[in-house]
């Protein structure tokens, strides 16, 4: 971390996919130390095969991907774990028969020293799920499990969490709170990649944003000026 | 009074069935795979203590233990050397060989130990009576060897980081991985774990009645139903299954000859999977 302008996620000119044919061809996406970037775009524009590839899930065959500077391409997720990495997948984000405080001590699997101060705080931020730390995980409401997912993500204290549409399917009332906590968990110095829907709401929370489509880059920006081109707004935020 | 028999009878029945199932279901649910060597497997670690019982005259609970031991490395390596090679491929090709492997398993029994039915203790155990209960003493092992195995069972899948891991890998796989869990090596601990329930409830198999090479394949199917009833990759509910094919099968008698026990077995697997996959305790779809 000595040079502060080399981004904690660099993902140059990545082409990949699931097999022989790419899905991404030549995308760029760089998350700086403290950064919230979002990435946008319309259905099936690759968005989550993207997140994947930076994880190591999904097969990159051209450019690289960068770690704090340190070459990860095409490494396993378990290894990426332990570089600080997180990801919260766009479904099936919790164990549904193990308990919250269970689901929990599974994110913190690969730490060696006490994790109980981290779900301490976990619990200082969703103070729900303390009260509800035996319940099944599976049992509980939309809002909840997105609760549980991200404290599990947030158990090794990641340098970055990258989180795959997590409103998906929410009412607009927790909505609204899940991006109150993505800044809280930004706030503390966790820098974030996520993929939303609700663009509009996502972009005025980051620092910059992307526009994605058929697996190459459309524009990148700050999140106000990609709020405010009536192109983009059009096109991809579903009008103004 | 016969009711009362039967359901004791049942619950001894259903205590070995629970055993075996608790392995069934722990494999299928950590592995995806539905493992038809289980009850072979069994057969082995049931003559293993046969072995020590008879040259070394080791009582059975003593002769357990190197029983679970080679039951549990035995598994290890069927995994090792046949299952890991196969998992990337179909899973026909998998059940598929863990029925060549059960065959083998059963024709290795043969050559050991011969194809003649054979017994841990001779002679004839005075057995209790109370209130026209008959209770032999064997069936009481059976029944605490059985709560004391569910018990470990319990406190290695709630309290340990081990057991917890094979619990995740059961809910969802892809999140255990992403999260760091050694993948592999909970495989492997899933196999000693099950391979040493295994070993039990064959000997338990083998206290209940007598130890014949197809001993552990004639029980694989109710151990299946039980699994399935349970819910697959639930193993509280593989107890609950267990018991309850254990008393449906013993409460059949009543209406119907008891050659036909098995298929009590059988139609309670097939209404299951027609009405409710998911089993009992909500498992994993089949
Ligand atoms: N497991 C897979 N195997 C093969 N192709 C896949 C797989 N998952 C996604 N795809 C394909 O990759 C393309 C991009 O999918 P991706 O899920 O990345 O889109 P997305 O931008 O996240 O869309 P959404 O907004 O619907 O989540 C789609 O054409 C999809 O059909
Ligand atoms: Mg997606």
């Amino acid at each position: 971390m000595s040079d502060n302008n080399q981004p904690v996620l660099d993902i140059r000119a990545v082409s990949g996919g699931y097999g022989d044919i790419n899905i991404l061809e030549d995308v760029d996406l760089k998350v700086h130390a403290g950064e919230v970037v979002v990435i946008v775009g319309p259905n099936g524009a690759g968005k989550s095969t993207l997140m994947k590839a930076a994880f190591g899930l999904v097969q990159v065959n051209a450019g690289e991907v960068l770690l704090s500077g340190e070459k990860i391409t095409n490494i396993s997720p378990d290894r990426l774990v332990h570089k600080g990495m997180s990801y919260v997948p766009q479904e099936r984000n919790v164990f549904p028969t193990m308990s919250v405080q269970e689901n929990l001590e599974l994110g913190a699997y690969i730490r060696k020293d006490d994790a109980r101060a981290q779900m301490d705080r976990i619990f200082d931020l969703f103070p729900k799920l303390k009260e509800r730390r035996k319940q099944a995980a599976g049992l509980m409401s939309g809002g909840e499990r997105q609760m549980v997912a991200m404290g599990r993500a947030l158990m090794i204290e990641p340098t970055l969490l990258m989180l795959d549409e997590p409103t998906a399917g929410l009412a607009p009332a927790y909505v609204h709170q899940v991006f109150d906590w993505i800044r809280a968990i930004n706030d503390q110095g966790v820098s974030i990649l996520m993929v939303e829907q609700n663009a509009k709401q996502a972009l005025r929370i980051a620092n910059r944003g992307y526009v994605l489509a058929t697996g190459r880059n459309r524009h990148e920006d700050t999140g106000e000026r990609l709020l405010a081109d009536p192109e983009i707004a059009d096109m991809f935020l579903g009008g103004r | 009074m016969e009711f009362l028999q039967l359901t004791y009878n049942g619950l001894v029945l259903g205590s070995i069935l629970a055993l075996g199932a608790i392995g069934v279901t722990m494999i299928f649910g950590v592995l995806r795979f539905a493992h038809f060597a289980h009850g072979d497997l069994m057969t082995v670690g049931a003559y293993v203590a046969l072995t020590f019982v008879h040259w070394l005259a080791w009582p059975i609970w003593l002769a357990a233990l190197p029983a679970i031991a080679v039951t549990s490395i035995l598994a290890v390596v069927l995994d090792q050397l046949f299952y890991r090679r196969l998992r990337r491929v179909a899973p026909v090709i998998l059940l598929i060989s863990s029925f060549a492997t059960a065959l083998m398993l059963r024709a290795l029994v043969q050559i050991i130990w011969g194809p003649d039915n054979q017994v841990y203790a001779t002679g004839i155990s005075i057995p209790y009576r109370i209130a026209g209960l008959v209770i032999t003493p064997d069936s009481l092992k059976v029944l605490g060897a059985t709560a004391l195995m569910v018990v470990v069972v319990h406190l290695f899948l709630a309290h340990t980081k081990m057991g917890k891991s094979m619990r995740a890998m059961s809910d969802n796989v892809d999140l255990a991985r992403i999260s760091g869990v050694p993948v592999k090596r909970v495989i492997f601990w899933t196999w000693v774990f099950a391979g040493a329930l295994t070993a039990v409830a064959g000997i338990l198999l083998g206290v209940d009645t007598r130890l014949i090479p197809t001993m552990g394949w004639n029980i694989l199917l109710p151990i299946f139903a039980a699994a399935i009833l349970g819910g697959v990759g639930r193993p509280y509910g593989a107890v609950l299954g267990g018991l309850i094919i254990g008393l449906a099968m013993n409460y059949s008698v009543l209406f119907m000859p008891s050659a036909y026990k098995l298929a009590v077995a059988f139609i309670i697997m097939i209404a299951v999977l027609i009405l409710r996959p998911q089993g009992l305790l909500k498992g994993i779809s089949l």
